[in-house]
């Protein structure tokens, strides 16, 4: 077993409503989405119209750069609604699934004895292609690259995530099979939490298997790859989440496109939080049993609290997500609250609040911002405290502000994605929308390295 | 807010200022937007309140000891501790009512030039002001250094977070050189009534520092410490500094390494003098003279004008450290070398950050290449 590493710096927010370890409910959704906005990098073109009949696995949108890289229903039903938003912009496929699931056959196949064509042909027609991330830039993986790594967390760091040892860890087998799969594109490194004892992942082979111990973002494969092996400029590696890779060793295994996965329900806000079993693109409503009378004082977030989809109760469960955070939005105002020295309901990292002498409490967070944004006045040292990376947090920021991009490149903008700064964003005491800013940075390198 | 104050209403333009009477008074009920949907407690207003905080055992100290200084130009004894502080309290009221009016109002009106939010920012610099500044100042004078300040040292490079030298130096400076009658001697430490004059035998109101090399070594360490001695009104007393110090590292507002490395800076120097010969004042006592502590503690650590990098803090630290004492050695016509001192290395913060990147840069380059 590979040696721990620490990281030292980081952030776990301590707030209520983590999930009860139980499967409260195993669904399948009525109405199911596929959203083209999940995945970055890609320009959607459809492929289905309305009333077409689709099977689990058949395609429904296309890239218009790579033809071959699909979006495949999730469920087997009809296309009911395509729907669109400002000039006619692509939001998602509505399909009404059926009462019986019925699937495309793909195919068994035992890796072993597949090519690196054979493994890339399997995922693109399966539509598992697009859970693939490369990075730099967190974009789609380009099918034509040769990725240095293929990079995958075994365990999340992020508030109230979910549980990988309780939502995958009886599906290792699949999970071997996939990382058997990938391993023919190129090495595959997964990264277990090494506070966990006995991990059930510790049994994988063919992959190198490193262990991390550390606060939030010690869970980010971003935190990861930057102490595995840094991302130069010039080379790319390839990221997927473990149910992403479990999915990936059942179509290997079963020959279906099968993505159902434990999805914990979570959040202050959440009534009862624990894991429900269902497909991405389930409905936020299909969820209503886990929310209060009133959805239009809460903010529902596909993801984790930090760096989740704001997606509101009309919206769906995105398509990397295994996780909805249920807050309230708190747009209450409070007298003198900056002032007042104790502030005993407030959450604050910071030693002018005295939550460090109750390091055990758990917080009911809402979405106030607890302030007015301001240009940066503390220094670089008070956000590089939660981000484990070899990187300075506000100077990279602050490149991506002024769009340098010579700068940007300096500061390490290869190495990070948005979430990787989501900790910085939240302990700034100047209220600044750092995501924001790294995600515009990315996107200015995307347009000028085209 | 009210309706008119909002875009589109009638008194629009008035909406920074709004804002600002409302965000006091309350944390406003705005929601987060995009990325982090919950936010740390922190702002701001509370950091830079800690830092009032920080600094208020200085402040009061400070109103005492311009009572309990004018009672020794007058030949009076014994401590008095409200009567002392009244004085003192009357004569450094009108100081604050002067820096927060001019520098609130300039920041007020800029803000609403910029369509911004007020920033908190000259809260503290305000506060500071008063402090650095000897009691008896003409208040006009002081408004046209604050105003000075706040707007060439800060509103022309963009507000708060966007300057490059801290504006309550930047106060002090113009002041120094522009009336330098008022800032030095042996008059204007000490608070005088109106037709007043020193009747103490042998009372002199210069600072220790003014003070030849041997008279200087005979204010007390004592006196120094807890800082019975002529000077600028916050910058006297050690021990009052010290309690600020404290709570600025324990919640992390200011940097302990800029501290450490201005304290280490000026005892190397000061040390070097000793076995020089240069001068015969033991280096542990240049802590306590003059603007050292205050300037150390609150105007160094200022985490704008600083360096941002830790490696830099240390450098950024000893730099001025090393620099005050080397004027206080070197240059007998001004004694006290801490407002420079941290001033030039404001300037040069951005440029130490920029070799301490510059290393960094390199060292990734080298050890992606390798990787």
């Amino acid at each position: 077993m590979s040696e721990i590493i620490v990281l030292k710096r980081g952030l776990d927010v301590p707030v209520k409503g983590s999930a009860d370890l139980r499967v409260s409910k195993s669904m399948t959704p009525a109405t199911v989405a596929v959203r083209p906005d999940g995945v970055k990098g890609l320009l959607p073109r459809l492929l289905v119209k309305e009333g077409d009949r689709v099977l689990c696995g058949s395609p429904v949108i296309a890239d218009k750069k790579n033809p071959e890289i699909l979006l495949t229903a999730p469920v087997s039903g009809t296309v009911k609604e395509i729907a669109r938003g400002e000039k006619r912009k692509l939001l998602a496929v509505l399909i009404e699934a059926d009462e019986k699931q019925e699937f495309v056959e793909f195919g068994a196949k035992d890796p072993a004895a597949l090519s690196v064509e054979d493994v890339k042909t399997a995922l693109l027609q399966s539509g598992l292609w697009p859970v693939l991330v490369q990075r730099p830039y967190g974009i789609i993986a380009d099918p034509a690259a040769a990725p240095k790594g293929i990079f995958v967390s075994a365990f999340n760091s992020a508030p109230l995530a979910a549980d990988t040892e309780f939502t995958l860890g009886n599906q290792v087998a699949f999970i071997q099979k996939g990382i058997d799969a990938l391993a023919k594109i190129a090495p595959v490194h997964v990264s277990l939490d090494a506070c966990v004892k006995d991990s059930a992942f510790a049994r994988l082979t063919g992959c190198t298997l490193h262990r991390f111990q550390g606060k939030h973002p010690a869970g980010n494969v971003g935190v990861q790859i930057s102490h595995i092996s840094p991302i130069c400029k010039g080379e790319t590696v390839w990221t997927l989440p473990l149910h992403g890779l479990a999915a990936i060793g059942k179509l290997f295994a079963t020959g279906r496109y099968n993505v159902r996965r434990l999805v914990a329900v979570t959040g202050p806000a959440a009534i009862e939080p624990s894991y429900v079993e269902t497909v991405p693109g389930t409905p936020v409503k299909d969820l209503a049993p886990f929310y209060g009378n009133t959805p239009e004082l809460d903010r529902f977030i596909s993801g984790d609290m930090l760096s989740g989809a704001n997606v509101g109760e009309a919206g769906y469960l995105g398509w990397k997500d295994d996780q909805i955070t249920i807050i309230q939005e708190g747009t209450d105002k409070e007298l003198l609250g900056w002032i007042r020295p104790l502030r005993f309901k407030q959450y604050s990292h910071d030693h002018s609040y005295f939550s460090w002498l109750t390091p055990w409490r758990k917080y009911d967070m809402n979405t106030n911002l607890h302030g007015g944004p301001r240009p940066f006045l503390m220094n670089d040292g008070y956000y590089a405290k939660v981000l484990p990376m070899d990187i300075y947090p506000v100077f990279l920021t602050k490149a991506c502000l002024a769009g340098d991009i010579d700068k940007m490149e300096k500061f390490g903008i290869y190495e990070v994605l948005p979430e990787d700064l989501a900790t910085c964003e939240f302990v700034d005491p100047s209220k600044i929308y750092i995501q924001d800013i790294i995600a515009k940075g990315i996107d200015l390198m995307l347009k000028e390295m085209a | 807010m009210n309706k008119i104050f909002e875009k589109g209403g009638k008194l629009y333009w008035l909406h920074s200022s709004v804002d600002a009477f409302e965000t006091f008074l309350h944390v406003p009920g705005t929601v987060t937007l995009k990325g982090s949907h919950v936010r740390d407690a922190i702002d701001l207003k509370r950091l830079l309140i800690l830092v009032v905080i920080a600094a208020a055992p200085a402040a009061l100290f400070g109103m005492w000891n311009v009572g309990y200084q004018h009672g020794l130009a007058m030949g009076q004894t014994g401590v008095h501790i409200l009567e002392y502080f009244w004085f003192g309290f009357l004569k450094v009221l009108p100081l604050y009512l002067v820096s927060y009016i001019v520098g609130l109002g300039i920041e007020f009106a800029s803000s609403q030039i910029r369509g911004e939010e007020v920033s908190e920012g000259y809260l503290v610099s305000g506060f500071f002001i008063p402090l650095i500044v000897p009691v008896d100042i003409p208040l006009w004078m002081l408004a046209v250094a604050v105003a000075f300040a706040v707007i060439f040292g800060k509103e022309v490079f963009g507000g708060t977070g966007m300057n490059i030298w801290n504006p309550a130096l930047l106060t002090r400076a113009f002041l120094f050189f522009s009336y330098p009658n008022y800032m030095s001697g042996s008059e204007c430490w000490i608070a005088f009534k109106k037709g007043e004059t020193a009747v103490a035998d042998a009372f002199t109101g210069a600072t220790p520092l003014a003070l030849d090399g041997p008279a200087q070594y005979g204010t007390g360490f004592w006196d120094l410490f807890i800082g019975t001695v002529p000077g600028s009104v916050g910058e006297t007393s050690v021990i009052a500094i010290l309690l600020g110090a404290i709570l600025l590292i324990w919640t992390g507002i200011a940097s302990w390494k800029i501290m450490c490395g201005s304290v280490a800076g000026a005892l190397l120097v000061g040390w070097i003098g000793n076995i020089a010969g240069i001068t015969e004042i033991p280096f542990y006592m240049q802590l306590l003279y003059g603007g050292f502590a205050f300037g150390t503690v609150f105007m160094a650590t200022d985490p704008v004008t600083s360096c941002q990098t830790e490696c830099g803090k240390w450098i950024f630290g000893i730099l001025i450290g090393m620099l005050c004492i080397t004027v206080r050695l070197f240059n007998p016509g001004y004694a006290e070398g801490m407002m420079l001192a941290i001033l030039l290395l404001n300037t040069f913060a951005p440029l130490i950050d920029h070799c301490v990147t510059s290393v960094h840069i390199s060292r990734r380059a080298k050890k992606l290449k390798v990787a």
